[in-house]
């Protein structure tokens, strides 16, 4: 059978000669015939005659023996779409409408697709993703310093667990510029790394593009410094150097052997820190000075194969009271259970609180094309009744229904083939966009890309497409009486009047639709701007933040006595005056200060100061944020306290003091009972330091904009050791214009500050709130489509209307019927339609917000506002797609409308 | 009243070409027509022409083969012969048209109550 099939198939490509081969066969055959028929004595126009009857149809025989030899139904499939491109080709405004319509629609379809695959459906880009884990306690107030554990509890939990192969983490307060490289005699160049544990790779399984990634050795205490570079920075800032493994460099003012590349594939930012660029990755050094630093790392660990999510979570419980804060102090040993260790899939804590936000964006592109396909049956059925008469005459002429919609399956398929392949280029332009959106903060958006899935599902969408909006129209045109298409003049009659009720209740269905993505985009929006709102606690307007360098020298010791921390902070104290100092002198420069750390960035914190002299509640939440600030920094970051600023005075050795958050204060005030409550002058403290709150400041949105305030405790840098310093100027110039002047002051005062970057503050705030604008912005732009296309289609069924009417028009008007009251009732119309979509619309909107209402922020998903707008936005774009035929069906010349029949 | 002919049941063209091919030989195409309708004494309802899509058919199945010649009377035509896998066809063909004649001719011949469904040689049919 295989062997005929394969001959048949030759047959179809050599049709030609196959042909002429028959040809002469049959001729010679008529040949014989008439020869035998000539000798029984027959003349020679009954000789032929004969001959033909008994061949039985010289036609039937070339068909059947055609039938028999080649790929019948590819041959009628090819004469459809031959036919299908001579009929497209002559309506060549209707093709290029259809697709362009499909192109939106499917383009978007899979631009959404991609985006939804990288983010949900795709495993991470590691090896055996699914058995990596996020190991941390759920979230709590405290921010990074309670989402992650001390180094000796590392130890621990990888000796008392055995669900996995093995646990890895990073450092989770590397900030940001926080490497400074050296290259001769040039200005540092500030840098990000993050410091993992020795095995970060080896538990992710990512191999380098060059040299090698970390060994043990590498991580301790005393080796010889390393570094690894990702492959952005490798080419950025190293040309792409193919000799670049094992050369030194002055980094931090230590010489740094690079040691291998990562691969592209590899971004650490994308997937643990999105929106974050990080330049290189350095080893962790568990066993040296970070033993004390308390909470600093992430748990990642890979589950040994078959274990599941509940074992490890047994397995993590089991572990936690063997876990240590730190094992020189007995007591902090199973500190850890009360908040929990619990694993999740790394997946889920990279991208599963998305999971809302791109359901509703799949939900939002899939009635997109709904609305696109609508439109299209829409215009297809208009076509229909031009072509009824066509078909009408193909089926008298012996064409089966099957072959009348395989037809006109044909003609969907291939339009929405180029629309498909208009929409992959559209998506492609889109997704390659939105791969180099690195400031938006949302995972994994570098490894966008429209891939084999994309593929196979564009085909699937364009199949399913094809027969949605094509089945319909094919079912009625063919389906039709073939004695009434025939006979049907055209307008005003019988099959075209019924086409234009079906046309109505698409449009009334479209209008739907498109008032359901528009109710959800105005309530995306609505939230949106609440969220911007909102009263961070800080005026992020205006004002910049740039990293300094302390310049520490090694004469003060490191810090362990207390001779030698006072001759830090003295020396701190002398930069951060001169700084300020000299930067608030520049012109522009409103209000200067420092501060380790800023809100809606990087935080951590230090446990819980508690007042003085009172018994404390049972069940202590944990501690505040810390922020270790200079004098002047709350002032010019724009967030107001009650009583008095930090001072210069406040030294190392003199009173301790600190400001705390309002909130903070309410909870300490709340069982302290303090006079009118009032925090201010009180004294808390923590351990064996007494401190006297000197202000309340207000609370600050510290860890995300739109989440609730925790509580925040501000040390002054004269008494408390600040990390990573930033400096913050308010201005009344735009910010950017001052960068070099500012950056000259830091130069003069520290010759080896790096050349940071200006980071204005509303970045900080702009990325913290790029996810709610991203997915805002697409499903406002998808309503924008959903609004246009439901226009067109309006448009379309009105202006059709009109032009069937033009004889009832013409007659009314010749009856007296003024051109103001047949434009009214034209557009009278046109508002039954978009009103009864509108209360379609709304109905479905209502329970569709469901879906809708955990992304939304202060904003009811019954906003009236929302529903208000949208109603509003159709009834204005029904208006217009209403009035040009309304106009044109009052221009209608009265004879002439006569005249035409 | 003139006597309608037999419509040919599907399927039974194919085995007629590859019997008279191995009968005959070589011929062409109006050979085996007439040739078919000769030996059914005319009771066959041919139209000559379907013989070309029953041609094409059993060569694209490797039954039969063909070659462009000269007839005898000097015309050029393309000529059929049966293969080895034609005359192992046409045996298993043959048997096949056998056995369901019989049947046929048996359960034609069945009579009124003429008492359990056996045939002459006393099988069961």
């Amino acid at each position: 059978m295989n062997l005929r099939f394969l001959r048949r198939t030759r047959a179809f490509f050599t049709k030609r000669g196959l042909d002429r081969e028959l040809e002469d066969e049959l001729a010679a055959h008529v040949g014989f015939a008439i020869e035998e028929n000539l000798e029984r004595g027959l003349t020679l126009e009954e000789a032929r005659r004969q001959a033909l009857i008994s061949m039985g149809g010289l036609e039937q025989a070339r068909y059947k023996q055609r039938e028999a030899r080649g790929l019948m139904r590819l041959d009628i499939l090819l004469q459809d779409l031959k036919y299908t491109f001579r009929t497209l080709g002559r309506d060549p405004g209707f093709t290029a409408v259809a697709i362009l319509i499909l192109a939106l629609g499917i383009g978007a379809h899979i631009a959404v697709f991609s985006v939804v695959n990288t983010l949900m459906l795709r495993p991470l880009p590691f090896p055996n993703a699914d058995e990596l884990a996020w190991i941390a306690p759920p979230p709590q107030k405290c921010g990074f310093s309670c989402a992650t554990y001390s180094t000796d509890a590392y130890d621990e939990f990888r000796m008392y667990t055995h669900s996995y192969q093995d646990v890895t983490g990073y450092f989770a307060f590397s900030s940001p510029g926080n490497l400074s490289l050296t290259i001769g005699n040039g200005a540092p160049i500030p840098a990000t790394s993050i410091d993992v544990i020795a095995n970060f790779f080896k538990v992710l399984g990512v191999k380098p593009a060059m040299g090698r990634l970390f060994t043990p050795a590498d991580a301790l205490d005393g080796a010889p410094p390393v570094i690894v570079l990702s492959d952005a920075w490798w080419r950025r800032q190293f040309n792409a150097d193919p000799q670049i493994v094992g050369q030194a460099f002055d980094i931090n003012g230590r010489q740094t052997t690079v040691i291998g590349v990562l691969p592209a594939s590899f971004d650490f930012g994308a997937v643990f820190s999105p929106g974050a660029k990080i330049d290189a990755i350095t080893p962790l050094d568990l066993y040296g000075p970070p033993r004390d630093w308390g909470n600093i790392v992430t748990f990642i660990g890979r589950m040994k194969p078959g274990i599941t999510l509940a074992q490890a979570r047994d397995d993590a419980r089991a572990a936690a009271p063997h876990l240590c804060w730190n094992n020189k102090y007995p007591h902090s040993c199973g500190s850890y259970t009360k908040a929990g260790i619990i694993p999740v899939r790394l997946k889920d804590y990279v991208s599963g609180r998305l999971r809302r936000s791109l359901i509703v964006l799949w939900s939002a592109v899939g009635l997109i094309l709904l609305i696109a396909c609508v439109n299209l049956s829409n215009l297809l059925l208009a076509r229909a009744t031009a072509r009824s008469k066509e078909f009408a005459m193909r089926a008298a002429l012996g064409a089966g229904r099957s072959r009348i919609v395989a037809q006109l399956l044909t003609e969907s398929l291939v339009l929405s083939g180029a629309g498909a392949a208009f929409g992959l280029g559209l998506a492609y332009v889109l997704i390659s966009w939105l791969a180099h959106q690195g400031a938006i903060a949302l995972p994994l958006l570098d490894s966008m890309r429209i891939d084999g899935a994309a593929l196979a599902w564009t085909l699937f969408i364009a199949v399913t497409a094809a027969v949605l909006f094509g089945i319909f129209p094919g079912l009625r045109m063919s389906g039709g009486n073939l004695h009434e298409s025939l006979k049907d003049s055209g307008p005003g009659t019988g099959q075209s009047r019924k086409h234009e009720r079906v046309r109505a209740v698409l449009v009334v269905t479209e209008v739907a639709l498109a008032c359901v993505l528009l109710v959800g985009a105005g309530l995306l929006l609505r939230s949106f701007l609440k969220v911007l709102d909102i009263d961070l606690g800080f005026q992020p307007e205006r004002a910049a933040a740039v990293n300094v360098d302390y310049s520490d020298s090694p004469a003060d010791g490191n810090g362990s006595t207390h001779d030698s921390r006072k001759a830090i902070l003295m020396r701190r104290q002398l930069f951060d005056q001169q700084v300020l100092a000299q930067v608030s002198a520049i012109p522009g420069v409103k209000a200067a200060g420092i501060s380790d750390f800023l809100p809606l960035g990087q935080n951590r914190s230090w446990g819980l100061p508690l007042p003085k002299g009172v018994r404390p509640p049972d069940g202590l939440p944990s501690g505040p944020l810390v922020y270790v600030v200079s004098p002047g920094y709350l002032g010019a970051m724009g967030t107001r306290i009650r009583g008095r600023d930090f001072t210069w005075s406040d030294q190392y050795e003199g009173e301790q003091v600190v400001i705390i958050n309002k909130s903070y204060a309410h909870y300490l005030a709340s069982y302290a009972h303090w006079p009118n409550d009032d925090a201010v002058g009180q004294i808390i403290s923590s351990g064996n330091t007494d401190m006297q709150i000197i202000a309340v400041a207000e609370d600050v949105h510290a860890e995300s904009v739109e989440g609730e305030n925790g509580w925040q405790i501000y040390y002054p840098s004269t008494q408390a050791f600040a990390e990573a310093p930033r400096l913050v100027i308010r201005t009344t110039l735009p910010p950017a214009t001052l960068a070099a002047s500012v950056m000259r002051v830091l130069r003069e005062v520290n010759p080896k500050q790096t050349a940071a970057e200006f980071i204005p503050l509303q970045d900080f705030v702009d990325h913290a709130n790029s996810p709610r604008r991203f997915f805002m912005l697409l499903v406002a732009s998808f309503a924008g489509l959903g609004l246009f296309l439901a226009a067109l289609g309006i448009y379309g069924v009105i202006s059709y209307s009109v032009t069937r009417q033009t004889q009832e028009i013409g007659i009314r008007m010749a009856l007296g019927a003024t051109m103001g009251r047949v434009q009214k009732q034209v557009l009278a119309g046109t508002l039954r339609l978009a009103f009864a979509g509108i209360v379609l619309g709304a109905v479905a909107s209502l329970a569709a917000a469901k879906l809708i209402a955990s992304l939304l922020f202060a904003t009811s998903p019954w906003d009236l506002a929302a529903y208000a707008g949208m109603a509003f936005a159709l009834l204005v774009v029904a208006m217009v797609s209403g009035y040009l035929p309304a106009r044109r069906a009052a221009r209608i010349d009265p004879m002439a409308a006569l005249r035409a029949n | 009243m003139k006597q309608s002919k037999l419509d040919l049941l599907q399927g039974t063209l194919d085995l007629m070409v590859l019997k008279t091919l191995a009968a005959m030989g070589s011929l062409h195409g109006y050979g085996i027509a007439r040739r078919i309708e000769q030996v059914s004494g005319n009771q066959v309802l041919l139209n000559q022409g379907t013989i070309y899509a029953s041609l094409v058919r059993l060569e694209q199945r490797g039954w039969i083969r063909s070659n462009w010649g000269v007839s005898g009377n000097n015309r050029k035509a393309k000529f059929y012969s049966i293969t080895a896998g034609g005359q192992r066809q046409l045996a298993a063909d043959a048997r096949y048209w056998e056995r369901l004649s019989g049947v046929m001719e048996r359960v034609l011949r069945m009579e009124k109550e003429s008492g359990p469904l056996l045939g002459e040689d006393g099988e069961p049919a």
